[in-house]
Order: C-alpha cells, then sequence, then structure tokens
C-alpha cells in the first residue's frame, strides 16, 4: 500500500512516492532537484548552511521556520512548503531586500554559509518587524561563519528591518493566500500514508489514534519528531532505520495549554513553541530554551524527544524534573503517568514499554514564593551541548527554613538526576551561606561525573557545587550570572 | 574624434582605494555562487569514499577488502598498490606523507584506503565493511608524551640569536621561569576539502580543487600518477574558505580523484564527510613555550631565552617554516637586547599540522606576550606600560635590531598604541575596571591593549613570486588571471581593481577568471597574506606591458610624444584627441599590437640565511592594536566580551570594506582560537572534537558586544608595493591576544593583581576556573 507524500517546493507543486526514511531533504534538494545553492556545511545540524525555511499550517495560520535540511527528512515534509534561497530573488534578478541588504554590507566573503544566513535573515524578516540584536543574535545562533566575524551580518539584519518594502515583492507575502489553501487541502486527506522505497517504509501516521496503532504493530520503529538526534544517526552514523514514523505533522501532539497550575506540552511541541508560554510561566526555563541549539534546531527539536531518547545530556530533563514535572505515556492499548525522573533507569535504558511514546508532560506552575533556576555550562554559550546543566527548585517556610529543594542535573552522571544527599542536608535548614557552604560536598556523594572533550570530572564536580552558590547568592537577591543582553532588554 | 559621443567620467567605477563590494557577492547571497560540489556532473561520475585507520600507531598486520568490493554500487575499491607513481603527497619532498598507508598507521584517521562507487552514500557505507587487523605500537599525541617518549623531530630545528643572552639570562635584578600551554586550532572553512577529476586524452587529467595552491595540487597529482607536470591541469575557481587548511591538504584528494579517474576513464569526485576532514586534515600547532627572562624593576626586559616546541604531527609537511614563523614572531613589537630562540618541531601521532592563519606567528607573539605579562605583574604595573618600555624603537635608537639581525624601519606600533589609548578611552576604562572589581564578588572584569607587528613575506625566498595573464579582447573587454585564489578574502575584487586602475576602465570590462595552473604556471600557495602584494603587482606587470605597446601605438598612429598620451576614465586623450577606449583598443588590434601579457613580479630586497639565522626575510611589517575589555563568573569561568576597539595598519587600503572584513573576521577566529576552539584526543589518540557539535567556533553572539574597527588611515606603506598598501590576511588575527590578557586580568583580580595567572590557551570556561582556583589558593 504505497502512497506519496504531498508538498510545495518553492513554486512547484509536487507529490513524491519514492524516496526511503532515512533521505535527507538536502540531498533531495542537491542531488535530485539539483537546487545547488543550499550547502552541506556539517550534516549534522550545527553550521547552517543548509538552513531552508518550511512553511506549514500552525495555529497562529501558515508560519514559514527556519530547519536544517542536512538533517530533516523527507518523511516529515508531508503538506509542507520548502523555500530554498532560489526562490528569493524576483525573475529579472532583482535582489530580495534581505540579500541586497548583505551585498550593502558586505556580509558575504567566501559565501559559502551565506544562502544559510540568507535563509535565517528571511525568516527572520518575515516573522520579526522590529528585532533587537538579541533577536538576531538569537535568529544566527544556528549558523557558523567563518569568515566575517558576524559584525556585517548583524548590520544587514538591522539594515533590513528598516527597510520593509511592499508586500507585492516578497514571494511568501505575495501568494501567502494561495499557498494556505493548497496545503491545507493536502493535509486534509485523512489516511495514513506509507511510502515504501527498496522494501524500507515511512509511515506518516493521520492521527495520534493511528500512530499509536502503527507503533503498537511495529514496536522498533523509529519514531521522528525533529530529527534533531535521529538526522545524526543518518548522516554520520549511515544507520539504515525501517520503518520510520514521523510525528512531527500530528496536531494533538503539538498543543502547549496553560492549565490549572501548570503548562502541558504535548511531545511533539517544539522548542520554538514551547518558548513563549514557558517565558511567561517559568522565566528561568524560557531562557534555558534560547541556549538550546540554533534556531533552526528549536524549530525542529521537541521537548518530548528530549526527553524520549533519554540521554544523560539534554537540555530539558534537569529543570523538568527540579520543577516536578510528570510525564505521560501513551500506547495502543492505553496511558500512563509518572513523576519525570522515574523514567530515566540508566544509562541507554529508560522506562518505556514496546510500542509506548511520550504524549505529553506537565510542568507544575512553581509555587508562589518559591525559588527557581537553571544554569546551563557549556565551552559555548549558544548552540553547545552542556558540559553540566544544573536545575534548583526552592520552598521556604514562614521561618525561613527549606521546605522543599529539588536539585537536578545533566552531564553529571549517566541520566538526568536529584542530588538527593544534598536536598536531604539541607531539607529543614536554614537556608543561609553557613548551611548551603557547609552542604556543598555533599554533591561529592551525589555525582561521580566523567572526563570527556567537554569538561573534566574535576571541572564539573566544583561547579556543580558552585552553582549551588550562585543559585543561594540569587536567592539572597545578589545576581551573579553574566547575561550578555540585561534581562529587562529581553 | 567628437568628445560628446561618449561618457566622460571623471573618475571610473572600481578604482584602487575605494569599497567595493565582492565581485561575488551578488552570486553568493542567490546561491549562484558555484562551488565544486555544485558543477553538474557529467553521466558516470563516481564518488569516492575513505578507509581511515582506528588506530594512532600501529602496524598493518592484514587488509581483507573483500566486503567492500562486494558493496552495492562499488566499482574500485584503491590501495596503496594501485598508485602509478610516488605513494607521497608530502609538501617538502622528504617522502614522509603517503597518500595512503602501507604497513604503517601513524595516526588515526590516516588514509588506508579508498572506495569508489555509483553514489556518495554506496561508498561512505562501503568504506566501513573493511576488516583491518593492526598490531599495536606506542603512541604518543601530544608535546609532553612527546618529549616522555624522545620523540624525533619532524624537520630541523632552528635557532635564532643575537647579544649575549647565555651571560645575560639570570643576571639581576630580577627574572621568570615558567611555561606556556597554546593550544592549536581546527581550520573550520565552511566548504570541506573537495576534488573532482575529470580524465582527457594521454595522460591528462583536468582535476577541479578547494585549494590554496593549485600549482602544488599539480605537481602532486603528477608525482602521483607518475607522468609529467604538463598532463596535469588544476583549476579553484573559489574555496568556501582556506585560512591556510587548504594549502597542503588538498593535495591528497585531488590525488586519489585523478588516480580513480585515470584509471577507470569517468569522472571522479571526492568529498570527504565533515567529521572525515577534521579528523584527517591538518590544524594549526600547539605549542608549549618554555621561557626565561632577565628584565629590571622598570619592566624592561634584558634578555630572552625560549624554547618553542610544537606539536607538528607524524610528518614533516609545513611545521619547518611554521615552528620559524614562530621564532620570527617571539619578539612581538619588543626588542630584546640579549636572546636565543629555539624551535623544537617534534613528532607525534596525529594527523600532521599545517598551515593556519599566522602560520605559527600567533604562537610565537603569544609566547612575548605572555613574558609581558609576566614583568608587569612582577614589577606591579599595567602591562600597557611595560610594553611601552620594551617596543622596538625609530631607527637611530639602538633599539631597531630583531633576533633574525632584520633592522625594523617602518616601525609605527607606537604612534597606533598612542592613538588607540586615547580613542578607546583605555586608562579610564581600566581605572573604572578596578573599581569595579573591588566591589564585586563574582563577577570580574579585565581589559588589555595589545599590539601585533607581523613580518610579510614567504620565509623561503623563492615564493615570494608570482604571474598574472592579462588580455585586452578587441571590444574592449579585458580577461584577468592570476596565480592567486579567492577563498572570501577579496583577492580576485582588489586585484581587478588594480586592473582597472591601470587602465582606467570601469571595473565591469574586467572579467575575473578562475584560477588555473593552465594560463599561470609555478605560482606560490596564495598564503602568507601576500595575495594581493603579488598578484596585483604581477597584473600590474601584465597591464603595463600592454599600455606600453598601446602607447607606441598611438605615438606611431597619431604621431605624438609619449608625453601626450594619457588614460583617462574609459578613455585615451592621444595629443589633442580624446579616443574611447574600446575604440581605440580596436584600432590597435588592427594595427597588430598585442593585446595580452604575462606579468611577472618578485619581492625585492628580501633574503635569508637560516643556517645563520640572519638575513632579511621580511619585505615591510604590518601593524595593529587592540583593545579588549570582557567580564567572567568566578564561579563558573564562564565570560563574555563587551568591547573590542581596534586600530589596524593596511598602508593606503586597495579596498577598505574588504580589509575592513578581513579585520573583523581575523579578530573573532583569533578569539575563537584562544577562548572556545578547543582540540582534544581522548587516551588512544582518537580527536574526540571533530564536528561543530564538539568543536565550537564562535557565533554571532560571542563576538564583542561593541566592536569598533578602525584603519590607520594615515598609513602607507614604506615600500613601494601596489598602491602602497599593506597585507591584511594575517596580521589582525593577533589583534585577539588582548581576549586572552582581558580575560587573564580578570582572573587576577581575585588575587589582587600580584600574580600572573598563567592562563594558557585556550580559554575555556574550565581553565578560567582553574585559574581562578589557583589565584584563591595565593589568598
Amino acid at each position: 500500500m504505497s502512497s506519496a507524500i504531498r508538498f510545495i517546493l518553492n513554486t512547484e507543486e509536487l507529490s513524491l512516492g519514492d524516496f526511503g526514511p532515512t533521505e535527507t531533504l538536502l540531498d533531495y534538494l542537491r542531488l535530485r532537484r539539483r537546487l545547488t545553492g543550499t550547502k552541506e556545511g556539517c550534516a549534522e545540524g550545527d553550521c547552517g548552511a543548509c538552513t531552508v525555511l518550511v512553511g506549514r499550517l500552525s495555529e497562529r495560520g501558515l508560519i514559514y521556520e527556519s530547519v536544517n535540511a542536512c538533517i530533516r527528512l523527507l518523511g516529515s515534509l508531508h503538506g509542507t512548503h520548502i523555500v530554498t534561497v532560489e526562490h528569493l530573488a524576483a525573475k529579472d534578478g532583482v535582489l530580495h531586500p534581505v540579500q541586497q541588504a548583505m551585498v550593502d554590507c558586505h556580509g558575504s566573503q567566501c559565501g559559502f554559509c551565506t544562502p544559510g544566513f540568507v535563509m535565517s535573515l528571511y525568516g527572520l524578516w518575515l516573522s520579526n518587524e522590529q528585532p533587537s540584536r538579541q533577536d538576531i543574535e538569537s535568529a544566527l545562533q544556528g549558523n557558523l561563519c567563518r569568515c566575517t566575524g558576524y559584525e556585517p551580518i548583524v548590520k544587514a539584519a538591522e539594515q533590513v528591518a528598516e527597510s520593509r518594502p511592499s508586500a507585492l515583492f516578497d514571494p511568501l507575502e505575495r501568494d501567502r493566500t494561495e499557498i494556505m489553501g493548497k496545503l491545507f487541502s493536502m493535509q486534509s486527506a485523512t489516511d495514513t500514508l506509507v511510502v515504501e522505497k527498496d522494501g524500507a517504509r515511512s509511515i506518516v501516521p493521520a492521527s495520534v489514534e493511528a500512530f499509536a496503532e502503527v507503533f503498537s504493530q511495529n514496536p522498533d520503529a523509529t519514531v521522528v519528531a525533529g530529527a534533531t538526534d535521529v538526522g545524526l544517526w543518518v548522516t554520520k552514523q549511515l544507520r539504515l532505520l525501517d520503518p520510520v514514523i514521523f510525528i512531527n505533522h500530528l496536531s494533538e501532539l503539538k498543543s502547549i495549554t496553560i492549565e490549572d497550575g501548570g503548562v502541558s506540552i504535548g511531545a511533539g511541541v517544539s522548542y520554538a513553541d514551547a518558548q513563549g508560554v514557558m517565558d511567561a510561566v517559568v522565566p528561568a526555563f524560557g531562557r534555558l530554551i534560547d541556549r538550546i541549539g540554533g534556531s533552526q534546531v528549536r524549530n525542529m527539536g521537541t521537548i518530548g524527544g528530549n526527553i524520549a531518547n533519554g540521554s544523560p545530556i539534554g537540555d530539558t530533563p534537569p529543570p523538568l524534573i527540579a520543577l516536578g514535572a510528570e510525564l505521560t505515556l501513551r500506547s495502543h492499548s492505553g496511558r500512563r503517568t509518572m513523576p519525570l525522573e522515574n523514567y530515566f533507569i540508566a544509562y541507554g535504558k529508560q522506562d518505556r514499554q514496546p510500542g509506548e511514546f511520550v504524549e505529553k508532560i506537565v510542568v507544575p506552575r512553581p509555587a508562589e514564593n518559591s525559588h527557581f533556576a537553571v544554569y546551563k555550562i557549556s565551552k559555548r554559550r549558544d548552540e553547545d551541548i552542556s558540559a553540566l546543566c544544573g536545575a534548583f527548585y526552592l520552598m521556604l517556610d514562614a521561618e525561613g527554613l527549606v521546605e522543599e529543594i529539588r536539585i537536578a542535573f545533566g552531564g553529571m552522571a549517566a541520566i538526568p538526576k536529584r542530588a538527593t544527599h544534598v536536598e536531604d542536608m539541607l531539607t529543614g535548614q536554614p537556608w543561609s551561606w553557613g548551611v548551603v557552604s557547609a552542604v556543598r560536598d555533599a554533591f561529592d556523594a551525589d555525582f561521580q561525573p566523567l572526563t570527556d572533550w567537554r569538561a573534566t570530572a574535576e571541572y564539573r564536580s566544583l561547579t556543580a557545587k558552585n552553582l549551588l552558590t550562585r543559585f543561594f547568592l540569587e536567592t539572597a537577591g545578589a545576581p551573579s550570572e553574566l547575561h550578555r543582553f540585561e534581562l529587562e532588554e529581553a | 574624434m567628437d568628445n560628446t559621443s561618449f561618457p566622460m567620467k571623471p573618475v571610473i567605477d572600481g578604482p584602487m582605494h575605494v569599497s567595493l563590494k565582492h565581485d561575488s557577492a551578488h552570486k553568493h547571497v542567490t546561491g549562484q555562487a558555484e562551488y565544486i560540489d555544485d558543477i553538474p556532473e557529467p553521466a558516470g561520475t563516481l564518488h569516492g569514499g575513505l578507509g581511515l585507520a582506528d588506530r594512532a600507531h600501529a602496524q598493518i598486520v592484514s587488509i581483507d577488502l573483500e566486503a567492500v568490493k562486494a558493496a552495492p554500487g562499488v566499482v574500485w575499491v584503491m590501495t596503496a598498490d594501485d598508485i602509478p607513481g610516488a605513494n607521497d603527497v608530502g609538501s617538502t619532498g622528504r617522502h614522509d606523507e603517503p597518500l595512503l598507508a602501507t604497513d604503517l598507521v601513524q595516526f588515526h584517521g590516516q588514509p588506508i584506503f579508498a572506495v569508489f562507487a555509483e553514489t556518495r552514500d554506496q561508498a561512505r557505507r562501503a568504506a566501513l565493511l573493511a576488516k583491518i587487523e593492526y598490531s599495536d605500537l606506542p603512541h604518543w599525541s601530544d608535546i609532553a608524551g612527546a618529549r616522555d617518549n624522545g620523540a624525533p623531530f619532524v624537520t630541523e630545528p632552528m635557532t635564532l640569536k643575537r647579544g649575549e643572552p647565555e651571560a645575560e639570562i639570570g643576571k639581576p635584578p630580577l627574572r621568570v621561569q615558567a611555561s606556556m600551554e597554546i593550544g592549536g586550532q581546527e581550520h573550520f572553512y565552511l566548504e570541506s576539502h573537495i576534488a573532482f577529476a575529470i580524465p582527457g586524452e594521454d595522460d591528462d587529467v583536468i582535476v577541479w580543487s578547494s585549494t590554496q595552491h593549485p600549482s602544488e595540487v599539480q605537481h602532486m597529482v603528477a608525482h602521483v600518477l607518475g607522468v609529467p607536470n604538463h598532463a596535469i591541469e588544476v583549476r579553484t575557481r573559489r574555496m568556501g574558505g582556506g585560512f591556510g587548511g587548504k594549502e597542503t591538504q588538498g593535495n591528497q584528494f585531488a590525488a586519489l580523484a585523478a588516480v580513480a579517474a585515470k584509471k577507470l576513464n569517468r569522472a571522479v569526485k571526492f568529498r570527504p564527510d565533515r567529521d572525515e576532514d577534521m579528523s584527517m586534515t591538518g590544524k594549526r600547532h600547539d605549542f608549549r613555550v618554555d621561557y626565561d627572562i632577565a628584565f629590571d624593576e622598570e619592566g624592561r626586559i634584558h634578555a630572552v631565552d625560549a624554547t618553542y616546541a610544537a606539536r607538528c604531527g607524524f610528518s614533516a609537511d609545513l611545521s619547518g617554516p611554521v615552528t620559524d614563523r614562530a621564532l620570527f614572531h617571539a619578539d612581538s613589537s619588543y626588542f630584546y637586547p640579549h636572546v636565543h630562540l629555539t624551535s623544537q618541531p617534534l613528532k607525534t601521532h596525529t594527523v600532521s599540522n599545517t598551515a593556519f592563519r599566522g602560520f605559527g606567528g600567533p604562537q610565537g607573539m603569544l609566547g612575548a606576550e605572555r613574558m609581558i605579562e609576566e614583568i608587569a605583574y612582577a614589577v606591579g604595573k599595567d602591562p600597557l606600560e611595560v610594553r611601552k618600555l620594551n617596543f622596538y624603537g625609530q631607527p637611530g635608537s639602538g633599539r631597531t635590531t630583531t633576533p633574525y639581525h632584520q633592522e625594523v624601519e617602518d616601525c609605527v606600533i607606537a604612534r597606533i598604541v598612542d592613538e588607540l589609548e586615547q580613542s578607546s578611552d583605555y586608562q579610564a576604562r581600566r581605572q573604572a575596571i578596578l573599581e569595579f572589581n573591588e566591589q564585586s564578588p563574582v563577577i570580574r572584569k579585565g581589559i588589555a591593549l595589545t599590539p601585533v607587528k607581523f613580518g610579510i613575506s614567504f620565509t623561503l625566498t623563492a615564493y615570494n613570486q608570482a604571474g598574472a595573464l592579462v588580455h585586452v579582447y578587441n571590444d574592449g573587454s579585458i580577461h584577468l588571471n592570476h596565480g592567486g585564489t579567492e577563498m572570501g578574502q577579496g583577492l580576485y575584487t582588489k586585484v581587478a581593481q588594480v586592473v582597472a586602475d591601470a587602465f582606467q576602465v570601469d571595473i565591469d570590462r574586467v572579467k575575473i577568471t578562475a584560477t588555473t595552473t593552465g594560463k599561470v604556471p609555478n605560482t606560490s600557495a596564495t598564503a602568507a597574506s601576500s595575495g594581493s602584494d603579488l598578484n596585483g603587482m604581477a597584473a600590474y606587470d601584465g597591464c603595463r606591458q600592454i599600455k606600453e605597446r598601446l602607447v607606441d601605438f598611438a605615438c606611431r598612429q597619431w604621431k605624438v610624444e609619449k608625453s601626450e598620451v594619457e588614460f583617462l576614465p574609459n578613455r585615451i586623450r592621444i595629443g589633442g584627441d580624446t579616443v574611447p577606449f574600446d575604440t581605440f583598443v580596436k584600432a590597435a588590434y588592427y594595427d597588430r599590437v598585442q593585446l595580452s601579457a604575462a606579468g611577472f613580479y618578485k619581492t625585492p630586497k628580501i633574503h635569508w640565511d637560516r643556517a645563520a639565522g640572519k638575513g632579511h626575510p621580511f619585505y615591510y611589517f604590518a601593524y595593529g592594536a587592540c583593545v579588549s575589555e570582557v567580564s567572567i563568573d568566578t564561579l563558573t569561568g564562564e565570560y563574555m566580551m563587551d568591547r573590542t576597539d581596534i586600530l589596524h595598519d593596511v598602508g593606503k587600503s586597495l579596498n577598505p570594506a574588504i580589509d575592513i572584513g578581513q579585520i573583523e573576521g581575523a579578530f573573532v577566529q583569533g578569539m575563537g582560537w584562544l577562548t572556545t576552539e578547543e582540540l582534544w584526543w581522548d587516551a588512544k589518540g582518537r580527536l574526540r572534537t571533530h564536528a561543530p557539535s564538539t568543536y565550537k567556533i564562535p557565533l554571532a553572539s560571542d563576538r564583542p558586544k561593541i566592536f569598533n574597527v578602525q584603519l590607520a588611515e594615515w598609513s602607507e606603506n614604506a615600500e613601494p608595493t601596489v598602491g602602497r598598501s599593506k597585507a591584511v590576511g594575517e596580521p589582525p588575527f593577533m589583534l585577539a591576544i588582548s581576549v586572552l590578557e582581558a580575560i587573564s586580568m580578570a582572573v587576577a583580580s581575585v588575587a589582587d593583581y600580584t600574580a600572573c595567572p598563567r592562563l594558557d590557551a585556550p580559554a575555556t570556561p574550565e581553565r578560567v576556573l582553574m585559574a581562578v582556583e589557583r589565584m584563591k589558593a595565593l589568598g
């Protein structure tokens, strides 16, 4: 029962039924379509040379998001509009204002990263009319340039924001209504799609119900939401995955809602989609999201995936555990809910049965007068993987004694893990420097970290203790964390 | 001739000394600029994949390639036995760098075999199927390991000596002996290495190569194929970045593609994956500097004795000239009355290190600036005061002789530093930082002003030559070719400006064409910042020859004196006549004037006797200075770049916009080298930071929050270079040393500036925190 996915590539409406489950969008563009403006720089979603925009229908209407074509798998593109750098300039060769600004500001040198920068800047230009420096830098976190030092590119972003030509000039503004109609009709089909090539299957379920059913029938399938991890299994480890179930389009999994006392995050909610809500409910969590991957990765990757893959260095489990988040797993036969920390059993092992998938995470709203912080420590501040990531949740009672404290760390053990010795020694004690400084060494009982290329064990241990110190200072009203932009500026 | 029939422009479009956009900017932003992987492939094009060693040092016991050969799509599997000529791609003539390993593996990631398949994916998958047995040998990855194991040198060390260092070192009043570790750096050009070979008749092969050195690729491919150089043509239109990483390292991919193309009579493309590129191509050399300095209570240097040991990897490659250049810059901008400097190019079981922007100079200078810091903390002064005390003097001061016995005759460092100190408000900001640090328990700030003086010329004198080919077609359009390569630095644009200026025609008349060994032979690498100096002058020479012939023609035809012929914008004035350029050129063609010329240039004045350690290796020096201000977090070692101010000397700029782009880019790249870019080998000798997920170059959000860059507008090169400009590619890289020193000052604040923090590079958050801990321990 082979079928085909449908999408729009620049101006062309396409139906594609001959691709394998691990075929990337980048290879499709370059090898099969000869759209060579999109470049391969790293094939792992870190350099942004392959940046394209993907338009999709959302609650906010038709939105265009920058993504890394190198790790975006074709099967995840049903019902989308793929926009490459070739789509920007007018047919007569007149440059799009974003391109012209890059030329005017001398924003290209070797030029290899440039199409990717142009697409990231274009994505920003479409979605933000008055970007601040911080917005610009955030939009460019997923684009590496080795020549310019970035200054002229940031200037180009500022320059183009000031000059916005008529909507008719911009191909996506001009065709918006028509594209929306086409995408809507593509998505309205209700059947689960199965595309088969050389015996390997890409499965695009029509609903969560259908997903649960097909996963129960194929419990060894690889489930792909954002592909920001699985994409590298394909491009770097050359793993052959079959079948792959694509779930990023399932709107039921993409809902993020503020409900009684907490936030419910569907497993398909991307980092980018979560950011606004988390900014409002737990601002420190919102700021952390800005330091996960680049903009492209945040547009693709999901919090559900960050949990489901069980990595010891995922950025969201420590704050979620410290906040007391609960995880709901679902399968064909029902649901079960558990504290998130119980999901992580050992390195590479999670409490997930065959056919079970992450459905949602519920994050309780921090109690009034509680303190919460999360600190990510990495070699490079943005778009890096944690050396360690520590999250702290503290509630003091009326006497200033520690009523409740939850401390969770990533990068310190084989799984995201709580510092129970430290928590126990603090609970019921006065929240004072004398007490805090005396319990610092108890981290050694909780964690025996490893040495690797991100940090030595000694650094990890010392920094974990120092982050408790930082948390104490901040609760005492002495901010002691560096911020590139003042928090008010944010 | 009617003077109103064509536009009488006062100036041409695109002369020298104006800011002009990069010639390919329009193509960059539309995705139309063609890189090698974008070239349409002929039918039947094959793709190469590599079998890489997974040992650092081992004997190969057996190689079983049956599964590789049987894999889908595989057409051919190549081992060293299949090489028709020499199994060698070493650039030094030492035959120490096999294209494919035979019985001995000398670094993790060394190529052992190549596989050619119908698709790149098939080639990559097939390459994983080999079964190779090894017998391990002892290995070492770093300088300490090399010293512990008595490692050999990969090339002859160099010594520089002046004065009586033996007698002066250790003399009172003050002495410091210590060491500095300096990390290497991955180039991370955005376009990985790539070669694309198309076989021809006879022995011929055309190779498109992403290389800074087409001539060397040509010679290496010929050497590996065992054919004369004339059979091979190497073409390079543009690279997606080079930075030195494509000076010698492209040889192997070009040779593999060419051998397969000839063997199979099919086009062959070789493009390694990013992780392979980073594992199997060389990087900037790590150094360890052991220094011993004698100085007085004022901070004036009396004598310096320093040893610069380098991690060179398994073969010589460019380690000789790199370690030499480290010594040439071990004086930074300072006069050493007595000095003894030695290099130790050590063999390690790692990929052979290679050229990288600055070419050892940054490591040399960083050692010197550490010495200044040591002195400053020892005598309790701002390092800037110590710097000023020790700068080279003006001619006649008795303080102008370098450790290599060349006189510094064009020194403008004092003026640059003074101007920058004023314009950046250095003194007031430093005072404010000292006050801030007293009040701030966790966050500390630092500021530093460091100078740059960089010697311009290849230290191998023979490389300082260049050729160009200029054709003026009979419609007045101009074809420009030269030996330099375009890697983003704007060389093509600058040389086109030289040609437009020479003929006084608008630059859009000048067609810039891909570098090819078929048009200009025996070229040098586009390296050592020399691109526009050498190729600009060679192109100018080609223009000059054609112009002389045109002037002669005008004198003959119009019966005027030479002094009456003048090239005006897009026209020629001949006596009382004014003729449009294209009309004039057509007339010259009908008079059978040769309108094509091969230009040539060789740098004057330079000579170098390496054995004696004496000579005049540099034509001139480029200068600059930089103030950087940072904040650090003493609990985690994290830091932020608050502000950087740069004043840099490019002589009389050929293109200010391009030069400022070079300066900004070089600074940020240098900042990356000294902060977040860390190469990390594990105990098995495997490089574990081999992709951008693990190797962290700066992002837009890492650049200084305030970033001011100025050219020294008053500067002109004292030597008659093209337009009196100066080289710009490498010198500004070293401006970033100010960042490391600013971080160091912030660390020093923890011990109230009483001790030199000895912060090594790269200053990752971890190194910063550990330095803070050392300072805390001092109380």
